[in-house]
C-alpha cells in the first residue's frame, strides 16, 4: 500500500479534499465566539472600563454642557431633547469604536505573541477565520452597548417605545462590523505594538470628534464648512446616525448605504491584508 | 513514498535581504528531522512559509503531497505546530485551550474533551486539565502545546525551538515525549533548534546557515563526511567552510 492510499487517522469529509461540513464551520465559528466570550469574562476591568467611559461622558460631560449646547428639533427627534439624549447614540457607537480598536490591539499583540498564528494555521479558509473573529468581537461590543443602555435607562435615556431596543440591534451589528473590520485592517498594517498608541490618537479621537456624536452637523457647518465635509465622509458619523435613527425605530437610508459601503471596503482590504500571497505581513518578516 | 514535508527550491527575501536561498529538503513520515541553525539562519522564516503566514516568493512547499498555497485546507489538516512563542491563552484553563484549538479544526467540544484527556494523559498532565494555563511551568506549557498540536491527529509536527528557556530536565522530558511520538504514531517531525545536544546520531539533520541549506544527511553521516569528532564540530566546519567560500 502506498502512502497516499494509507487510511487517514481523521477521515476527510466526503465533500472533497478541502471541504468541511456546514456543521464543522459552525463548530469553528462557535469556538472562536466562545473563546472571545471567555476572555471577555476573565477581563473584568476591560468590561468595567468599557462601561465607565461612556458613563463619564453621559453623567459629567453631557450634564455640564446641557445648558451650553442647545439642540434644535432635528430628525429623528420630534421634540426638543436633552443633550444627554442627543449624545447617547454617539456614546453607543463610541463603545463599539473602542471595542473595535481594542480587538485590533489584541490582534497585534496576538500576532507578536503567536496566538494569531494558531488561528491562522487552522485549515478553514482564512476569510472565514477572520470573519469569525470579527463576528465574536461585534457580539461582545453589542453586549457592552446593552449594558450601557441598562444603566442609561435610569438616567432617562430610553427609546420612545421598548421596540427601539430591538430595532437598534441591526444598526449596532453593522456599525460594530464596520469598526471591527477597520480595526482588523489596522492590525495588519501596524508593525509592532509600540506603534499602536499613535494609531489610537490618529484614529479614535479624530473619528469621534469629527462626527455627529457630540453635536449635530448643522452646527459644525455653521462654524466650519470644511470640517462639515470631513464629518460627512467620516464613517463614524454614519454609524452614529444609523444607531440614532434605529433607536427611534427609523432608518437613516443614506447612512445605511454609506456604512455598508465602508464596511465592505474595510472587510475586503482586511482579508487581502491577511492573505499570505498579497498580504502586508509578508513585508515585515516573521 | 510521499514525504511528510517537501521543501523544493524555496527562496524568500524581505526587501533586499535574502532570508532563504534555494532551500530544498524532505521530512519522511515517521522521522525526526532536526533543522539546525544559529539565530537568524532563516528557521523562523521557513516556519512562517510552511504555516502559510505568508507565501514563498519562489519554490514549492508540500505537506503529504498537498501544496500549501494551492490546497491550504488539505495541507494544514496534516500539520500540527508548536511555535517559538508561547501561544496558550493564559486566562483559560488547559482544557479550554484544547477545546478552542479543536474547534479551529472542526472538532466539536465533546470529542475535543475526549481527545484532550487522552493527549494530556500522554503528556503526563491529566490532573492539570482544569487549571489555568498561567499556573503551569514553562515545560508543562510546552507539553500542553504539543498535546494541542496533535489534537486533530496530524501526521506532521513542526516545533520551532521548543526547548528555549526550559531547564535541563524539562528539555529532556520534552525531547523524549516527541521522540516517543515519532515511534508510536509514525509522526514526521521537524524540530528547529540551535542546540547541538538535542541531536541523536540517527536523526536527519538539515544545517541551515544564512538562508542556505548546507547539509541534509543523517547526523552520523555528516560527522563522518566532515571527519569531525561530533555533530557540533561538524556544524562548525560546514558553516565555517561556507563563510570562507563567501569571503573568497
Amino acid at each position: 500500500m502506498t502512502d497516499a492510499e494509507a487510511p487517514h487517522p481523521y477521515p476527510l469529509p466526503a465533500s472533497g479534499e478541502r471541504g468541511f461540513s456546514a456543521r464543522q464551520y459552525f463548530i469553528c465559528l462557535s469556538g472562536v465566539v466562545w473563546r472571545e466570550g471567555l476572555r471577555f469574562l476573565h477581563q473584568r476591568e476591560r468590561f468595567v472600563s468599557a462601561l465607565v467611559r461612556p458613563l463619564v461622558w453621559l453623567f459629567i460631560f453631557a450634564a455640564g454642557f446641557r445648558q451650553v449646547l442647545g439642540v434644535s428639533i432635528i430628525p429623528p427627534y420630534e421634540t426638543y431633547v436633552l443633550y444627554e439624549v442627543y449624545i447617547a447614540p454617539g456614546l453607543m457607537a463610541m463603545i463599539q469604536l473602542f471595542n473595535g480598536m481594542q480587538s485590533s490591539l489584541s490582534m497585534v499583540y496576538d500576532r507578536e505573541m503567536g496566538n494569531m498564528r494558531t488561528l491562522l494555521v487552522s485549515p478553514f479558509p482564512r476569510w472565514f477565520l477572520l470573519g469569525s473573529k470579527l463576528f465574536a468581537g461585534v457580539a461582545v461590543s453589542i453586549l457592552q452597548v446593552y449594558a450601557f443602555l441598562l444603566i442609561a435607562y435610569f438616567w432617562e435615556i430610553e427609546p420612545p417605545t421598548t421596540w427601539g431596543y430591538l430595532t437598534a440591534l441591526p444598526a449596532l451589528a453593522l456599525s460594530g462590523l464596520m469598526l471591527g473590520a477597520l480595526g482588523m485592517l489596522l492590525s495588519s498594517l501596524i508593525k509592532q505594538l509600540e506603534n499602536f498608541a499613535g494609531v489610537m490618537n490618529f484614529v479614535i479621537f479624530p473619528m469621534f470628534f469629527a462626527s455627529s456624536a457630540l453635536y449635530p452637523l448643522w452646527r459644525v457647518k455653521e462654524s466650519s464648512p470644511w470640517l462639515y465635509y470631513v464629518c460627512e465622509v467620516n464613517p463614524f458619523t454614519h454609524a452614529v446616525e444609523l444607531i440614532r435613527f434605529a433607536f427611534y425605530e427609523k432608518v437613516a437610508w443614506t447612512s445605511l448605504a454609506v456604512l455598508a459601503a465602508y464596511t465592505s471596503a474595510f472587510l475586503i482590504a482586511a482579508i487581502l491584508a491577511y492573505d499570505p500571497a498579497r498580504g502586508m505581513l509578508m513585508r515585515k518578516g516573521g | 513514498m510521499t514525504p511528510a514535508l517537501a521543501i523544493r527550491n524555496v527562496s524568500h527575501a524581505y526587501g533586499a535581504r535574502k532570508a532563504l536561498d534555494d532551500v530544498s529538503f524532505c521530512v519522511p513520515p515517521g522521522s525526526f528531522t532536526v533543522l539546525l541553525g544559529l539565530n537568524g539562519a532563516g528557521k523562523s522564516t521557513l516556519f512562517s512559509l510552511i504555516t502559510r503566514l505568508y507565501a514563498a516568493r519562489h519554490g514549492e512547499i508540500d505537506i503529504f503531497g498537498h501544496n500549501v498555497m494551492r490546497a491550504p485546507g488539505a495541507a494544514l489538516r496534516e500539520l500540527g505546530v508548536v511555535f517559538q512563542a508561547r501561544t496558550l491563552d493564559l486566562e483559560l484553563t488547559v482544557m479550554q485551550n484544547l477545546i478552542y484549538h479543536a474547534a479551529l479544526h472542526g472538532i466539536g467540544p465533546i470529542e475535543a474533551h475526549r481527545r484532550g484527556q487522552a493527549a494530556l494523559a500522554r503528556a503526563g498532565l491529566a490532573d492539570r486539565a482544569h487549571d489555568k494555563a498561567r499556573a503551569l511551568s514553562g515545560g508543562q506549557m510546552r507539553r500542553v502545546e504539543i498535546a494541542r498540536a496533535l489534537l486533530h491527529e496530524p501526521r506532521l509536527l513542526l516545533l520551532d525551538e521548543p526547548t528555549v528557556g526550559l531547564d535541563i530536565k524539562a528539555r529532556a522530558d520534552l525531547l523524549a515525549l516527541v521522540r516517543g511520538l515519532v515511534q508510536e504514531k509514525s509522526l514526521g517531525v521537524l524540530w528547529a533548534t540551535h542546540l547541538i545536544d538535542e541531536i541523536a546520531d540517527d536523526d536527519q539533520v538539515v544545517i541551515l546557515h544564512q538562508g542556505k541549506a548546507l547539509a541534509t544527511e543523517r547526523a552520523k553521516t555528516i560527522v563522518t563526511e566532515q571527519g569531525a569528532a561530533n555533530i557540533g564540530d561538524a556544524f562548525t566546519r560546514v558553516t565555517g567552510a561556507a563563510e570562507e567560500k563567501l569571503s573568497a
